[in-house]
């Protein structure tokens, strides 16, 4: 399935998880945040919480600033 | 020197916190975070490119530093309440530098909105760290909130201006009764002592330790200015005189 992940369009395996599809775009799932069309999703649940088709996704992690 | 920064539920030894902006490279940002002795420094929530992290959460990790997400770059009550959200996610802490700047500019608090984020924030269960102006009615509102500090400005970020309005941040901390950190407008180490001679309990500074020509040295300086001005502060200085008092007997 197709998602946006961070504006850019990325296909990843249809009904993955927050985990599965953190693996499937090579990024490592520490120190990372996820948001699902606007939600955070707690780290307690991307083990659980299914990413929809078509869905607008975010993934932040720390830079340097401030 | 027993006189520990307290903070909501921690205590630090070191009263100076940094940030992680501004550096060339993390080699050079590791040894003036190691010299400045700080043991609490913030770090930016951003997108992650195709390259995943960015090494500066290991560098942290690596010096048994805290980190303090901010969230930099909002500008209204509701970006910055998603950035601390996403930030308690990716980096496991409630503690924020709360930041909702009004424009690009001057990058001044926007104090409606900060107020507003503040507020849903701890509701939320958030440490709130406001990056505020140096209003002392600002300051004291926020305090009333919850927020575990105030941190009023010394001038605009990046300037290097040193303390605008000493005579407000003194206000703020002769009212306050959680830590004032001042943060922002740092230039050099005697600015830091000023700050901390004025009562403020913290300095929080980044740009004038990692964009000067030798950061390493200036974050030594900056550790020693903290030191020093905090030790002024306590030692109850000599009234200022129009004349000449001698020091010697006079024969």
């Amino acid at each position: 399935m197709f998602i946006q992940v961070n504006g850019s369009e990325r296909d990843v395996p249809d009904g993955a998880t927050v985990t599965e599809m953190l693996a499937a775009l090579g990024v490592p799932a520490r120190g990372v945040a996820v948001a699902v069309d606007g939600t955070v999703i707690a780290r307690t649940n991307h083990d659980q919480t299914v990413v929809p088709d078509g869905a607008d996704v975010e993934v932040l992690t720390a830079v340097q600033g401030g | 020197m027993d006189d520990p920064l307290v903070i909501g539920d921690r205590q630090y030894n070191s009263r100076l916190i940094t940030g992680t902006g501004g550096a060339t490279n993390l080699a050079v940002l590791e040894r003036a975070l190691k010299a400045s002795g700080t043991e609490l420094t913030t770090v930016s929530i951003r997108r992650v490119d195709t390259a995943g992290g960015t090494g500066v959460l290991e560098v942290l990790e690596r010096l048994g530093i805290d980190p303090l997400p901010n969230t930099a770059g909002c500008r209204t009550a509701a970006e910055a309440v998603l950035t601390a959200r996403m930030a308690r996610e990716a980096l496991g802490t409630s503690w924020v530098k709360l930041e909702v700047v009004a424009d690009d500019r001057t990058l001044l608090p926007d104090p409606v909105e900060l107020l507003e984020a503040a507020a849903t924030l701890i509701d939320d269960g958030f440490t709130v760290l406001p990056y505020t102006n140096d209003d002392p009615v600002l300051a004291l509102r926020l305090e009333e909130l919850g927020c575990a500090a105030v941190m009023p400005l010394g001038s605009p970020i990046g300037t290097g201006l040193g303390i605008r309005n000493p005579h407000n941040i003194e206000l703020i901390v002769a009212r306050a009764n959680v830590p004032v950190i001042l943060d922002a407008g740092i230039g050099t180490a005697s600015d830091a002592t000023l700050v901390m001679e004025l009562g403020c309990s913290a300095v929080l500074l980044a740009t004038a330790v990692t964009r000067a020509t030798d950061p390493e040295a200036m974050a030594t300086a900056m550790r020693h200015g903290v030191i020093a001005g905090r030790l002024a502060h306590g030692a109850g200085r000599v009234p200022q005189r129009f004349w000449a008092q001698a020091s010697s007997p006079p024969r």
